[in-house]
């Protein structure tokens, strides 16, 4: 289908990755001059497109391997680029490519100590994050896996005179790190089960190995807490919401956009590739807590205020639907029912790359409004698209493949995934029958909670008044950003149109992690159809679907127009013929979240201040919370200060005393020695 | 019993009782001089053990801890004490008496835990591994009373003395390696702590390190 150029796809990716460590370098010469820097942003989107076209190359050319002599004495790093990471790899290259042209028309107004430092830093991030995709054995990826960890928390926390961005910074960290420690320990008992000295840090090594099923089950648990903390799915969601909106527009879309699908990335390499053998349980562990992600998220995000953060939650919703199509297709895995299996997986990934495009393309445009008003508060905007009618035009996309509207992209792999969902009827344990079907209708509830999002998120921004003068100033994007904007809503429009062609990216990782065979016959069509399976009549024609809809809009704006028998004019009553609506009288974001925040009252923490009648400057303010935060993480925090306190004891702050420790262990260790 | 291992066991009687000297000596110069003198015994006792065995690779090592313990390292010492001003500084010693009890305790632990691993130990010297296990705990008792930065030095040093001793008593010694990076780390350990005496009196006025404890953290 696509010729080999004659460079291996690897190598493309290595010299990309050696590129951008040489711009973040760079950027540390060139401190002194902003056009330069961002001049290194263009260079970084170069190095994204082609890290983006060996990951296309790498598809349809069998996994390459390469040593570096680099690394531990018998563990030189190795490299592999197979086609999961090639997936993985097109996703973030192609993100990359729009958020660092954005990024460079962006910083326009910045600082240049700020750009300088932002620009070392991203593209240190980039090429972590490249890393973790190349890395084939367990040392290499977990430096590289570190190094994003640290160089992204760097990101967040660039607005570091605000307090509230160093504390939200601390937690990603800290969060991380906890993943990271339960990752070492997944493979150090991989390794351990290889029973191959040093040379069993190598994943190929670890591939040939089978562990027993509770080892196994061990490390999925580790590895699901590991990457679970990079992807936020819920008990440690909580950096989220607090990290996104703190950081800058364009670390916030490669968060949300890329090193959250990181730890999808992870989870698939550990479940069906390290471990190859999943248990039926694992796959129901991650489908239940990928539903109540996912419906926990779309809940909250219904209830924001701040559209970054409704974003976030947002994101949570949407790493949820993966991770149940994770489980789903480690479920059907774990029974050999490869046909299924790969239609969760496609869904999946679908889901994935969706994700990735149409919610940078989110927070990108967030961070416009943001640059144009100075405002995230949705409380304080509204009728912007007069204002900024580009970002209002390409956002507007952008909230459809959110909302999961046909013939956008979210309507693809919302569809897929329902049909895997439904396709499971026939599994050898009756519950599962009766229970997995089930999970279709919360994914509904979820689809239809996001699509009100994004009516709450588009409508109150764009549509409308606006609700403060200042808004009368804003202005649209620059050039940059519009460029990228108009990447990624391309992108949103060619995953949603085309179908057919974006499944054949995904059928030679579902080749790699299932079979060779159900990879081949599911999910075959051409431009215009998609079918699930010769077997079913499920099709799915966006193109057709996108005719029908032009037909039936024009057509009902014609009738329309014959029947409308003269030209509409709008007098308020009882008001003399005089027009006062002011932006005031529009509905609010509260007010537009009211009825979610009514039915789902149970699931919130809610506070809420009623003005009483006779107060003449009434406040009405409602603050929603997080229920897992107390009853969760601070206990968590509670029992630490309460440990330290008790190892505080132990401190006398005398030299003599320690001395006196080493003493007294050494005498007791002595004691016991024989 | 052959001469040599009766000398040994000589030098290691002597190399105890320097050990139990260093714990109860007020005066800093004084205490010098005996960590020069620990030294000494140890690279006699080490050529006693070569001799007996017709190992050259420890006259090598003799020759080294010799140079180093009882010539450099007493030179730097007794430079810095000048330069510090402390030469004839009596230091406050509570309770010598009670201190060498609980010495002899420990020496009595010490034997009593060094036996069983004596009997692994195929060397002829192997009895004199308790007296390098008491002196190594009689250093460590030293660095825990004492109360200037200086003398914890010498006890630290001098536990390094002990521990030297008893690899030899062991295993006749430490690989060459080893004993080398060891010679190099405390010769650049002394350097190093010469600086930060001077930083540290400046900064506390005096290197009494009741003085700072309270600013350590």
């Amino acid at each position: 289908m696509i010729t080999q150029v004659g460079h291996d796809p690897l190598d493309i990716a290595l010299a990309v990755c050696a590129m951008w460590l040489v711009l973040a370098a760079a950027s540390l010469a060139l401190s002194h001059r902003p056009r330069a820097l961002r001049a290194l942003f263009v260079g970084g989107a170069a190095g994204s497109f082609l890290f983006a076209a060996a990951g296309l190359l790498a598809l349809f050319a069998p996994a390459t391997h390469t040593t570096l002599p680099l690394g531990l004495p018998q563990l030189a790093f190795h490299l592999r680029l197979d086609a999961l990471a090639a997936v993985f790899a097109i996703l973030f290259g192609f993100t990359a490519l729009a958020i660092s042209l954005y990024t460079a028309g962006y910083l326009r107004h910045e600082q240049t100590a700020r750009i300088a430092r932002m620009a070392g830093q991203y593209h240190l991030l980039l090429a972590a994050i490249g890393l973790v995709l190349l890395a084939d054995d367990a040392y290499v990826f977990l430096i590289a896996w570190e190094t994003m960890a640290w160089s992204s928390y760097l990101l967040i926390i660039s607005d570091d005179h605000m307090v509230l961005a160093r504390r939200a910074g601390l937690l990603y960290l800290i969060t991380e790190h906890m993943g990271a420690i339960a990752l070492m320990l997944a493979f150090g008992i991989l390794q351990a089960g290889t029973h191959a000295g040093l040379a069993g840090y190598a994943f190929g090594v670890m591939r040939e190995t089978t562990l027993p099923p509770a080892l196994a089950s061990v490390v999925f648990a580790l590895g699901l807490f590991g990457f679970g903390a990079k992807a936020g799915f819920l008990p440690l969601h909580a950096w989220l919401p607090e990290a996104h909106p703190v950081a800058p527009s364009p670390v916030s879309a490669l968060l949300s956009g890329v090193l959250l699908k990181l730890g999808i990335y992870g989870i698939l390499l550990f479940t069906l590739e390290l471990l190859h053998a999943p248990l039926w349980w694992w796959g129901v562990l991650m489908l239940v807590l990928g539903l109540v992600t996912a419906l926990f998220g779309a809940i909250y995000s219904a209830a924001q205020n701040d559209m970054k953060r409704l974003l976030s939650y947002s994101s949570i919703e949407n790493i949820g639907l993966i991770l149940a199509g994770i489980g789903l297709t480690v479920l059907f895995q774990a029974y050999h029912m490869a046909a299924l299996a790969t239609l969760a997986l496609m869904a999946t990934l679908y889901q994935t790359l969706n994700h990735a495009v149409f919610k940078s393309l989110l927070f990108l445009g967030t961070g416009s409004v943001l640059h144009a008003t100075g405002e995230r508060n949705l409380g304080k905007l509204g009728g912007l698209i007069h204002r900024m009618p580009w970002v209002a035009a390409l956002l507007l996309i952008g909230s459809f493949a959110a909302a999961g509207v046909p013939p956008f992209n979210g309507f693809v792999s919302e569809w897929l995934l329902l049909q895997s969902f439904l396709g499971a009827t026939s599994f050898p344990q009756p519950y599962l029958n009766m229970a997995v079907p089930l999970g279709a209708a919360a994914v509904v509830l979820v689809a239809g909670l996001a699509a009100y999002v994004m009516v709450k998120f588009y409508g109150i921004t764009f549509l409308g008044q606006p609700r403060e003068a200042a808004l009368k100033n804003a202005h649209d994007a620059g050039f940059g950003e519009r460029i990228a904007l108009l990447l990624l809503a391309g992108g949103c429009l060619f995953l949603g149109l085309f179908p057919a062609w974006t499944v054949d990216l995904f059928r030679p990782a579902a080749a790699q992690l299932i079979d060779p065979g159900a990879a081949r016959d599911t999910l075959e069509g051409h431009v215009l159809f998609c079918r699930l399976h010769a077997a079913t009549h499920a099709d799915y024609g966006p193109l057709i679907v996108l005719g029908a809809l032009a037909l039936v809009s024009a057509a009902l704006v014609l009738i329309l127009r014959r029947l409308a028998p003269a030209p509409l004019r709008r007098v308020a009553p009882w008001n003399g013929g005089h027009d006062t609506r002011t932006a005031r009288m529009q509905d609010t974001a509260e007010g537009f979240g009211q009825p979610i925040r009514q039915v789902f009252a149970p699931f919130f923490r809610m506070q809420i201040q009623r003005p009483a009648p006779a107060e003449t400057a009434p406040v009405y303010a409602s603050r929603v919370e997080d229920p897992l935060w107390y009853a969760l993480y601070l206990p968590i925090t509670r029992s630490v200060c309460r440990m330290s306190e008790w190892v505080a004891l132990l401190r006398r702050r005398r030299i003599a005393i320690y001395l006196l420790y080493a003493f007294v262990t050494l005498i007791i260790l002595l004691v016991l020695a024989p | 019993m052959p001469l040599f291992a009766q000398i040994t066991n000589l030098l290691a009687a002597l190399f105890l009782l320097v050990a139990f000297a260093m714990l109860a000596q007020r005066r800093i110069v004084h205490l010098i001089n005996l960590y020069a003198l620990q030294g000494g015994i140890l690279a006699l006792s080490i050529v006693a053990v070569g001799y007996g065995t017709h190992q050259e690779s420890l006259y090598l090592s003799a020759a080294l801890n010799g140079l180093l313990k009882v010539i450099v390292i007493p030179l730097i010492l007794y430079r810095l004490v000048r330069r510090l001003g402390l030469a004839w500084n009596r230091e406050n010693l509570l309770r010598v008496p009670t201190l060498l009890l609980v010495g002899l305790v420990l020496n009595i632990f010490a034997f009593d835990v060094a036996l069983p691993i004596a009997h692994l130990a195929g060397t002829i010297n192997r009895d004199t591994f308790g007296i390098a296990l008491a002196s190594v705990l009689l250093s460590l008792l030293m660095m825990i009373v004492r109360t200037t930065a200086l003398t914890q030095v010498l006890g630290f040093l001098s536990l390094e003395n002990g521990l030297i001793f008893a690899a030899t008593s062991v295993t006749y010694g430490m690989p060459m390696m080893v004993e080398l990076g060891i010679a190099l780390d405390v010769i650049v350990g002394v350097f190093i702590l010469g600086v930060f005496f001077f930083h540290i009196r400046e900064e506390f006025d005096s290197l009494d390190l009741h003085r700072f404890d309270r600013h350590e953290e």
